[in-house]
């Protein structure tokens, strides 16, 4: 549409007020009754109706000023041609090559910088909540991603194998009889120290056993059914852990796991725990840094699996199988398989990140696996762009980071009094940068498909410029 | 003819398929020969893809035989009867979109393991050499008629003795048609490629065509040489009149 009007229209004013009036009319109606009036509580215990008009006001003003402001801004854009930047585009990738190992350098040190500058009692949050925690939701992005933005199946159910791996290993390391019998092979001491190290790959096998699983019955999926069926799933495995009490412990889910050790020493106060060892003072921080870094090595086994994978035969496969299935077939890709080992090596990850967050975490509960968890991480794989890896870490920090740091602005409640706690609004700005994102970036924020082979140079051409592919 | 001596590369024999219940094929035989150029055409719904996707074992015949070089290929899974030596352009060309040229080339090579890959894109290449000139574009930017070259250029990659190709000219303008033909004919000359070739456009199709088949409603109700059928007064009133040129 834009491209339609060559010469410069003047700019109707009528015309916009009246969108901007029949908007704010619009407002008007909805929050008259949502808005304008609040039930109230006298000392009688009688409701009485407060009301707002000054709220109402000032919202339904601001939708007027808002919609005129942008059928303002449409108007004067409307005969522009907006110039493709044909640099952009390399510049995405350019960033992607270097800026990957700058990133990654600055996470190794991450953790001596914040211990530099916020001291030890300080740090723990700045790695814990925010290191941390992003970095287990970059992990599972990036193994959602192999299911989704490789493959194209789209799995609403991911969290079910972060569920596994997390159960898995929890109820490995907290089972009495392997216990036992790990005490009576290589003594009493060792199960507690090397139980998480010995688990994470159980729990990876595991889950990529469930992903199989689940790949079955929906090989002859796609789309919105398999979305489903997915989602319903990832819901069976949660209400399982919830109702089968013997086996999970139910809703009081499981505690004391045993934290990782460093490679068989303890992080505790005693002789031989990792500050005596090395002759450090104890704090409890020496844990937090170890956790950050195994959980930034695992999530770059992760990154640098999945980007092997496309460049084998299987990935390629997955990448085909995601544009047409038929045509794939007439190829002589065998679908089933490609399809299974998608889910699979996916749930693998899902499931090591699980075992990890047990190990972190100390306690797990279904709490910690509803579908929330897998619509979180299907946005930050959607937001960042399908099948970016880069993607999906400025999405993490975007979603996973912005919520924490929502807990940081305190001084809001100068303004809005006491009861004003920002983290209630996150579902409101996840949406919010949701719909933005639609409008201005819909096939993510890097949607630069790189190819994974090359005949003689790097290039790439937008994926803005290609039509959509179904699926 | 000395082809009818031999075996047939390909033979169809009384296939029946189904969807559900709904019958699409009532009992169809076929013969490709080596080195042939089969056409197969027929009006809308009469059956023509669900016989090339049959042969594909996707939907499976419910009764009849397939036999591809002397092996029974009709419970054969799709991926299998690939790996054979069949190669299929499917209808509506099918690129994957958001692949360049060159990797939805290298799919169609994915059946012997890239072990011909260099060789075989230059031949594609000298065979189309709008494809070469592309190689890096994506395909879902590519024309109408430039995917469709990449799509049976895909299906040349995996080195087939046949090549199944369905509606090749579906959706195209009249000069692309011609040279998509064009190329079919050179192929088949050249590289001594067997060809079973599926068409709504009856012309250009019967023109190229060593023999051919029409289909109507699952049956097949005349054969003979390519010519014989151009000049048939009941294919002429059914399939020509309205002159495709």
């Amino acid at each position: 549409m834009m491209m339609e009007a060559p010469a410069r229209e003047p700019v109707n004013f009528a015309g916009l007020l009246k969108d901007a009036v029949l908007a704010a009319a619009i407002a008007f109606g909805l929050f008259s009754l949502l808005l304008g009036l609040k039930t109230d509580q006298t000392l009688n215990n009688q409701m009485v109706l407060v009301p707002r008009p000054g709220l109402l006001a000032t919202v339904v003003g601001l939708v007027f000023v808002g919609r005129f402001l942008i059928g303002y801004w449409q108007a004067i854009n409307a005969g522009k041609i907006k110039k493709r930047k044909a640099a952009a585009t390399p510049l995405a990738l350019k960033i992607e090559k270097y800026g990957t190992a700058a990133f990654v350098g600055f996470l190794f040190v991450y953790p001596m910088m914040v211990l530099g500058t916020a001291g030890p009692s300080g740090a723990i949050k700045w790695i814990d909540n925010f290191g941390i925690q992003i970095l287990i939701y970059i992990m599972l992005g990036w193994g959602l991603n192999i299911v989704v933005g490789l493959a194209g199946l789209l799995d609403l159910g991911y969290v079910a194998f972060y569920a596994v791996g997390a159960y898995s290993y929890a109820l490995l390391a907290t089972s009495e009889p392997v216990k036992e019998f790990m005490a009576g092979l290589v003594g009493p001491t060792f199960w507690p120290l090397w139980a998480f190290w010995i688990c994470l790959p159980v729990a990876g096998i595991l889950a990529a056993f469930w992903g199989v699983l689940l790949g079955f019955p929906v090989l002859r999926l796609r789309g919105d059914y398999l979305a489903i069926v997915t989602l319903a799933f990832g819901e069976i495995i949660r209400l399982v852990l919830i109702n089968w009490v013997e086996f999970s412990g139910g809703y009081a889910g499981i505690s004391s796991i045993p934290r990782p050790s460093f490679f068989g020493v303890p992080f505790n106060a005693t002789e031989s725990g990792f500050a005596a060892t090395f002759g450090l003072e104890f704090t409890p921080i020496y844990r937090t840094i170890f956790l950050f870094y195994v959980i930034l090595v695992l999530a770059l086994i992760t990154a640098v699996v999945s980007t092997r994978l496309r460049r084998l035969p299987v990935g390629r496969a997955w990448e085909a199988l995601r544009e047409d299935e038929i045509a794939c077939r007439s190829l002589g890709i065998n679908t089933v398989n490609t399809k299974l080992t998608a889910f699979a090596i996916g749930a693998m990850f899902g499931g090591f990140a699980g075992a990890f967050f047990a190990a972190r975490q100390g306690f797990i509960s279904p709490e910690s696996f509803v579908f929330l968890e897998s619509a979180q991480i299907l946005a930050i794989v959607v937001l960042g762009g399908m099948g970016s890896l880069l993607g999906v870490v400025i999405a993490s920090i975007m979603l996973v980071g912005g919520v924490e740091l929502l807990r940081e602005l305190d001084f809001l409640k100068a303004y809005f009094g006491d009861n004003f706690d920002p983290a209630q609004y996150r579902m409101l700005i996840f949406g919010a940068c949701m719909v933005l994102m639609m409008l201005w970036k819909p096939r993510g924020l890097i949607s630069v498909r790189e190819p994974s082979v090359f005949l003689k140079e790097k290039k790439a051409v937008s994926s803005d410029l290609v039509k959509e592919g179904h699926g | 003819m000395s082809t009818t001596e031999k075996a047939p590369l390909l033979a169809v024999r009384g296939v029946k398929t189904y969807y559900g219940n709904i019958i699409a094929l009532k009992g169809v035989d076929i013969d490709v020969h080596e080195g042939e150029i089969v056409t197969m055409i027929g009006a809308n719904g009469a059956g023509k893809s669900t016989l090339m996707m049959t042969i594909f074992g996707k939907p499976q015949a419910r009764e009849g035989t397939i036999t591809y070089d002397g092996r029974d290929i009709t419970r054969m899974p799709t991926h299998e009867i690939a790996h054979l030596g069949i190669a299929q352009s499917p209808e509506g060309r099918r690129v994957f979109p958001r692949m360049s040229v060159f990797e939805n080339l290298q799919m169609g090579a994915s059946v012997n393991n890239l072990a011909y890959f260099d060789e075989d894109l230059e031949k594609v290449c000298a065979i189309f050499p709008r494809l070469k000139e592309r190689l890096q574009q994506r395909a879902g930017t590519l024309s109408g008629g430039e995917q469709q070259m990449l799509a049976i250029a895909r299906a040349l990659m995996s080195r087939p003795r046949l090549l199944l190709l369905d509606e090749p000219s579906l959706g195209l303008a009249p000069i692309v048609v011609r040279q998509i033909f064009d190329v079919i004919r050179e192929v088949n000359r050249k590289e001594g490629m067997t060809v079973f070739l599926v068409e709504q456009n009856a012309y250009h199709a019967l023109k190229l065509a060593t023999r051919a088949y029409v289909m109507v409603n699952g049956l097949i109700t005349m054969s003979g040489s390519g010519k014989e059928l151009l000049s048939d007064p009941q294919v002429k009133a059914a399939y020509l009149e309205g002159g495709h040129h």
